[in-house]
């Protein structure tokens, strides 16, 4: 059973990276400025998943293994889109 | 099947769900990426005529409201049937609000005369119609799933009420959780891509 505490602790780190991401919006980053939201939106979804939707606690590899998959499935349909769209 | 099998069998559905819901953000996200990579300047613009501070905060609500539905799992887990109720009630309240605000955003545009296949939206460069279309349905097909997601979850109120859902059976609660969970993840992802990116 988790405790309350180590819910808190995620939701703070969840607000901190919502802070740090939309500062960075304010800023002139050229290449990185789209990098850098998505590597933070990523890690907030990260924390959202292993904590709130429980995938740290799970046991065996069934669970952690199922959005590894979904995720390498969406990287191959968009790489494999823009190996398309990029040499129009 | 025993309790056990039948608990995880029921989150493995749940699960594979989630999974397919994935997959159809994420075609959206691919045709995002696509007519972003063909229009950086017209899609700098759109990002800039969205309200930031409405996007911030409807991410904050989603967040505390991830936060309140996870303690009330956990309180319900520890018996704590009166907190977990609150806690309950809190997200789908939270919940509300985001589609309140939403409903700002999007009643403002569409004073402004800009809503798909509005007279004023054709008149402007092609990348800024599709924008806004990717803007209308993206956040409209997520907005739907917030609406279905407080649907469920009141249904879950009136059972926990009931004490159907109680210390020791308290696995829609859990699914219904884990779908609201996703709701806020696809967020996590739609509000730097049409707020923040520029």
């Amino acid at each position: 059973m988790i405790r309350y505490g180590t819910y808190v602790k995620v939701w703070l780190g969840l607000l901190l990276l919502t802070g740090i991401t939309v500062s960075l919006a304010g800023m002139n980053l050229r290449s990185l400025s789209i990098f850098l939201p998505l590597l933070i939106a990523a890690a907030k979804s990260g924390l959202v998943l292993a904590y709130f939707m429980h995938l740290k606690y799970e046991t065996g590899l069934l669970f952690k293994l199922m959005i590894p998959i979904v995720l390498a499935t969406l990287t191959i349909f968009i790489g494999l889109t823009f190996s398309d769209v990029a040499f129009r | 099947m025993n309790e056990h099998e039948t608990y995880t069998s029921s989150k493995i559905g749940m699960w594979l769900f989630l999974l397919s819901e994935i997959l159809l953000f994420g075609g959206l996200f691919i045709l995002y990426s696509t007519y972003r990579y063909k229009n950086p300047a017209d899609f700098h613009h759109g990002a800039e005529a969205l309200n930031r501070i409405f996007g911030t905060g409807n991410t904050l609500l989603l967040i505390t409201s991830s936060l309140t539905m996870a303690l009330s799992i956990s309180s319900i887990q520890k018996g704590n049937r009166k907190l977990s109720t609150l806690l309950l009630f809190a997200t789908i309240f939270l919940g509300f609000l985001f589609l309140v605000i939403k409903s700002f955003e999007w009643t403002a545009k569409i004073h402004h005369g800009i809503y798909p296949n509005s007279l004023h939206l054709l008149g402007r460069s092609k990348g800024e119609v599709l924008f806004y279309g990717l803007y209308y349905a993206m956040t409209g097909l997520h907005g739907l799933h917030v609406l279905v997601g407080l649907f469920v979850l009141s249904v879950m109120l009136i059972l926990m009420m009931k004490g159907r859902i109680n210390a020791v059976r308290f696995a829609p609660l859990e699914n219904s959780g884990l779908y609201w969970h996703l709701v806020d993840v696809i967020w996590i992802f739609l509000f730097p891509l049409f707020y923040l990116i520029t």
